[in-house]
């Protein structure tokens, strides 16, 4: 097993992401007026300013940035641009950090956190 | 008439460590300072600016053990960039006959208090829920800048490194530097790797520190014998993650550094000098980028082979050795930015690196997280 990651606040409107990231389904939210997605969710939309809902991303993504960060236990932080557009920070993990690569197709993977175990989404290099 | 205002007191605390005296000691004290280099007393301050290293509810506590009585104050923060834009205000608040002599101070000891070097605590924080598992520390942000800027554009780890060789020439000339030895590419290439792309020679320092500026009405300024800095443009700008604000490798420096050009009416073709926030190698490329000093690009070339060192570059840089070896009190870079320009200026800077005849300088801050959420702010100081 590896560690966990460290917790996020508790948000009062992140209980759907979260009951949804349990089952390894990631969730985004996007305009209801354009179908435009964002990342973070935001229960309005940062473009248009209109309502937004949720919907489930393919979990593919591919390396916009990433780095190596140094110590005991080197972990691996990146910028990924999904198939949906948003760009989001997350992790890679299961990888050969020094293979990684900027533009490499990634796919959804989760890590738990220090909150009971919630999962939080991170991604892996397809194989 | 209208009013005009001028930086006459500037002021560095030449500590780098401190265990000893409070972060409320040192601000008294630079504080203080920058009145003696002035040589105006206390009881003329009635404006006062300080952004979040300052201990207290904005202006309130410190203001209180300062003694202060104040017609004007602001505590506008965006991190390291915060201390342009609020000597921007200060000095259009005294245009504006809010106030006469308005300082602005700040202090923190990240040395001696080993500083959390994350952003955000705040649990209502919209965005921590969603980022703080990530675990990205500072340097992995202006990291991914790098490594963004190195695959679009080709950029190497060696043009990087000559950033930090221009600042430790620079450092060696002045005393309290924290880091006074000149290094080369290799000692920054053989540096251990803090997040790659970036070793530990492209970060800058952590100290403890402190710094003050005065600003004052013309008639109380022209009474200082002091000479005569005056903010002609001044820009601000905030850049977030969402959509293309996040292209990693530009920042809000477009902006600012625009509108503080436009304001000044001068080009960057007009600066020889020029105090560049550098929290790390990275962050003076990009900024000197989006300031219009090259194309967007063209940074690695623009600072290789010793071009940002006084005398001998194209355009000085930090001529104090900067944030990379000099000082960057509170993990804050952006009064020291504005000292060592208003130095320049008054050909106060150390003979080695003074540029002379010298009237026009620029400073420019960035604060919170390169790669990330951050403020942008640009200064274009003249002397009369």
């Amino acid at each position: 097993m590896s560690t966990p990651l460290p917790a996020g606040p508790s948000g009062i409107d992140t209980e759907i992401f979260f009951e949804a990231a349990r089952e390894g389904r990631l969730l985004l939210r996007r305009s209801r007026l354009t179908g435009k997605a964002h990342w973070y969710p935001r229960p309005f939309c940062p473009d248009d300013g209109g309502e937004t809902e949720w919907f489930e991303a393919s979990g593919e993504a591919e390396i916009f940035s990433f780095t190596v960060v140094a110590g005991s236990e080197p972990y691996v932080v990146a910028y990924v641009t999904l198939a949906e557009g948003p760009r989001m920070l997350t992790a890679i993990v299961d990888c050969e950090p020094q293979a990684l690569h900027v533009g490499q197709r990634l796919s959804l993977t989760w890590r738990e956190t220090t909150n009971e175990g919630q999962p939080m989404p991170c991604f892996t290099p397809q194989s | 008439m209208k009013r005009k205002a001028y930086i006459v007191g500037a002021f560095e605390h030449p500590v780098r460590k401190s265990p000893d005296k409070s972060t409320a000691q040192l601000h008294a004290e630079a504080v203080a300072g920058a009145l003696a280099d002035a040589g105006l007393h206390r009881s003329e301050i009635d404006g006062y600016c300080c952004a979040g290293d300052t201990p207290g509810l904005g202006v309130l506590n410190m203001a209180d053990y300062l003694g202060l009585r104040l017609r004007f104050f602001d505590s506008t923060d965006v991190g390291g960039s915060a201390y342009l834009i609020l000597a921007a205000r200060a000095a259009e608040a005294v245009e504006a006959g809010l106030c006469d002599v308005a300082v602005v101070a700040m202090a923190g000891r990240p040395r001696s208090e080993a500083m959390a070097q994350t952003l955000g605590s705040n649990p209502a924080q919209p965005d921590l829920p969603w980022e703080r598992p990530y675990r990205m520390v500072i340097p992995a942000s202006y990291a991914m800048v790098a490594r963004r800027h190195m695959h679009e554009f080709g950029t190497t780890a060696e043009q990087l490194a000559w950033i930090k060789v221009a600042a430790s020439e620079h450092a060696q000339h002045n005393p309290h530097a924290m880091l006074p030895k000149p290094v080369t590419v290799d000692d920054v290439l053989a540096s251990p790797s803090v997040a790659d792309p970036l070793r530990r020679l492209d970060c800058c320092v952590v100290s403890d520190g402190a710094a003050a500026i005065v600003i004052a009405e013309q008639g109380i300024a022209r009474r200082t014998g002091r000479p005569l800095v005056r903010i002609i443009g001044a820009g601000q700008a905030a850049r977030g993650t969402h959509g293309d604000e996040l292209d990693l490798v530009s920042s809000g420096a477009v902006r600012s550094g625009a509108e503080a050009f436009a304001r000044a009416g001068v080009t960057p073709a007009d600066i020889r000098y020029a105090s560049i926030y550098d929290s790390f190698t990275i962050t003076v490329l990009v900024q000197l980028e989006d300031l219009g000093f090259c194309a967007k690009g063209e940074g690695g070339r623009f600072v290789a082979d010793g071009a940002l060192i006084s005398g001998s570059g194209r355009l000085a840089v930090n001529t104090d050795g900067g944030g990379l070896c000099n000082n960057h009190p509170a993990n804050r870079g952006g009064m020291i930015k504005i000292l060592e320009a208003v130095r320049q200026l008054r050909g106060e800077a150390h003979p080695a690196v003074q540029l002379p005849d010298l009237s026009l300088a620029l400073a420019h801050g960035t604060g919170g997280s390169l790669g990330g959420r951050h403020g942008s702010a640009t200064l274009i100081m003249e002397r009369e």
